[in-house]
């Protein structure tokens, strides 16, 4: 059970944290813009209900999910589950002795996305301005889906020790090459998505699961090799989801003619 | 009005209980996933069921009570105050506004604290700094002052666009291209370092506040559509901490 002490230092963490906002946004309010706020009142309300629903959702994350979901990441790095033999070396570990390791990536980054409050924010925003047109729900499984799959390749790669950046590099010619395909609409929001994603529930998960497995590879340092992933996360979010959004484009597209010539059928 | 009451609370109550239960549909993927691999995978019995469960319970509430003020908070203060700026008509004020914005809230950053602490203990051992705690303490604050900076930065460039309906795609592309050379050039500790802090910057209050300064600029500047126009400083906030990291790597 969390103790008094335990609550006032998260809810000191948070403020500390907003702080600086706040006090960004009333500087400039006062001095510079010298108008008062219409609504002053649900300002208020809504930035209180912000900054209780943060802290209660941290404290949850500390007692529920952090400890449950660290541990998990070093059990299943951990050699003896790996089964390494008698001397406890993994040297000559085949990158599929790690297949659970690749699965649990895949689904934590997945699930921790779809809860990321930060993520919500951007596709609730997206979902109304396009009046429609942008799904929210579909949004988020597409940066979800984004998250999995590069978290999982960025511990695929901290197994295999290919440096860093000829991942990233591949990635990105990906992302230029789709971005003149894409529809145009999509493509900032798409850029946006990768730096949504990676925010409180994603990265202390994902950073220990790196550590672990660094720390349990011979040869990997987990100071030099856990690092990276982050970046996976924040790089595979802007290839799903322009994917995401050609897709519902072609579908459209297929609809409309289907429906186009089922108009003439009738008609004829 | 006193009659108005009960069926207002009523309504209240339901889209607080709507909120709720949307928040349970988004928390069941990460419940079932540690379930499953606890359970299935590696055969562990479940820890401290009560702690967890009474945490799910502040987890599901938390986001309820988040996502209803951002409607009535975090939004409307951001897109009212972007009107503001362009109804005033202030370049120069709308530019320190967004830069203030991404450096003062990066700055205080947990997230980002950590990771500058890892990284500082990295540099030392890889030798780029001496080992003592002085020479650590010095770096990671000038990681994160770094860092700060180039969100700051970032904002900026990013309502620049916005402004001058400039296309984002090529500037991203560039940011890109620039990155990559610098990878050639960077010291090989700070490459992992620098291309982590682009993700880690942006947080969970900065995130809605500079979409709404987005899209509430977008929206008051003629011919600019908030969809397409409004979206995307986030991602110049992401872009350049890589690049001024790795910059920071070169010098130090």
């Amino acid at each position: 059970m969390p103790s008094v002490v335990d609550i006032l230092q998260i809810l000191g963490e948070t403020v500390r944290a907003v702080l600086p906002i706040a006090s960004v946004l009333i500087v400039f309010q006062l001095f510079v813009l010298r108008g008062t706020l219409p609504n002053a009142k649900r300002l208020l309300l809504g930035f209180t209900f912000v900054l209780a629903g943060l802290v209660l959702f941290l404290m949850g994350l500390e007692l529920a999910v952090f400890p449950v979901g660290k541990t998990m990441a070093a059990q299943l790095t951990a050699p003896e589950f790996l089964g390494a033999d008698a001397e406890g070396s993994l040297a000559a570990a085949a990158p599929w002795t790690f297949v659970w390791v690749y699965a649990f990536a895949f689904a934590i980054g997945f699930s921790t996305t779809i809860a990321e409050p930060a993520l919500i924010a951007v596709a609730l925003k997206a979902e109304q301005l396009s009046a429609g047109a942008i799904n929210a729900w579909g949004l988020r499984i597409a940066v979800a889906l984004g998250v999995a799959i590069g978290v999982s390749l960025g511990a695929f790669r901290i197994v295999i020790g290919v440096p860093l950046h000829y991942f990233i590099m591949g990635g990105y010619v990906v992302v230029v090459v789709q971005t003149l395909f894409a529809p145009k609409l999509i493509v900032p929001l798409a850029y946006d998505s990768g730096g949504v994603t990676t925010s409180t529930v994603t990265v202390p998960l994902v950073a220990a699961l790196g550590l672990g497995l660094a720390e349990s590879l011979p040869g990997r340092s987990p100071l030099i090799d856990g690092f990276g992933l982050i970046a996976f996360a924040s790089l595979f979010p802007i290839i799903t989801v322009m994917a995401y959004a050609q897709a519902s484009e072609w579908r459209a597209v297929r609809n409309r003619s289907r429906s186009a010539r089922s108009g003439t059928e009738r008609n004829g | 009005m006193r009659e108005e009451d009960p069926t207002a609370t009523v309504t209240w109550l339901r889209s607080l209980l709507r909120l709720v239960s949307e928040s349970t549909r988004d928390l069941a993927p990460i419940v079932l996933v540690i379930a499953l691999f606890q359970l299935i995978v590696l055969r562990q019995p479940f820890p401290d069921l009560g702690t967890a469960l009474v945490g799910l319970a502040l987890v599901l509430l938390g986001l309820a009570l988040f996502v209803r003020g951002l409607d009535l908070g975090l939004f409307p203060l951001g897109e009212s105050m972007a009107h503001a700026f362009a109804r005033k008509g202030s370049l120069g004020w709308l530019l320190a506004f967004s830069f203030a914005l991404g450096a003062g809230t990066t700055v205080a950053e947990p997230a980002l604290m950590a990771i500058a602490k890892e990284a500082s203990e990295a540099a030392a051992q890889a030798g780029a700094i001496v080992d003592t705690d002085a020479a650590r303490e010095h770096y990671a604050l000038g990681l994160r002052l770094t860092v700060a900076l180039a969100v700051g930065v970032g904002i900026v460039v990013g309502v620049w666009r916005i402004l001058s309906g400039w296309p984002i795609h090529l500037m991203i592309a560039g940011g890109y291209l620039f990155v990559v050379i610098l990878t050639a050039f960077a010291p090989e500790e700070i490459i992992g370092i620098a291309y982590d802090s682009g993700g880690i910057t942006t947080s969970t209050i900065t995130v809605p506040l500079v979409t709404a300064l987005g899209v509430g600029l977008a929206s008051s500047v003629e011919g600019r559509n908030p969809v397409s126009d409004g979206f995307g400083l986030i991602a110049f906030a992401s872009l350049t901490p890589m690049i001024f990291v790795m910059l920071y790597g070169m010098l130090i």
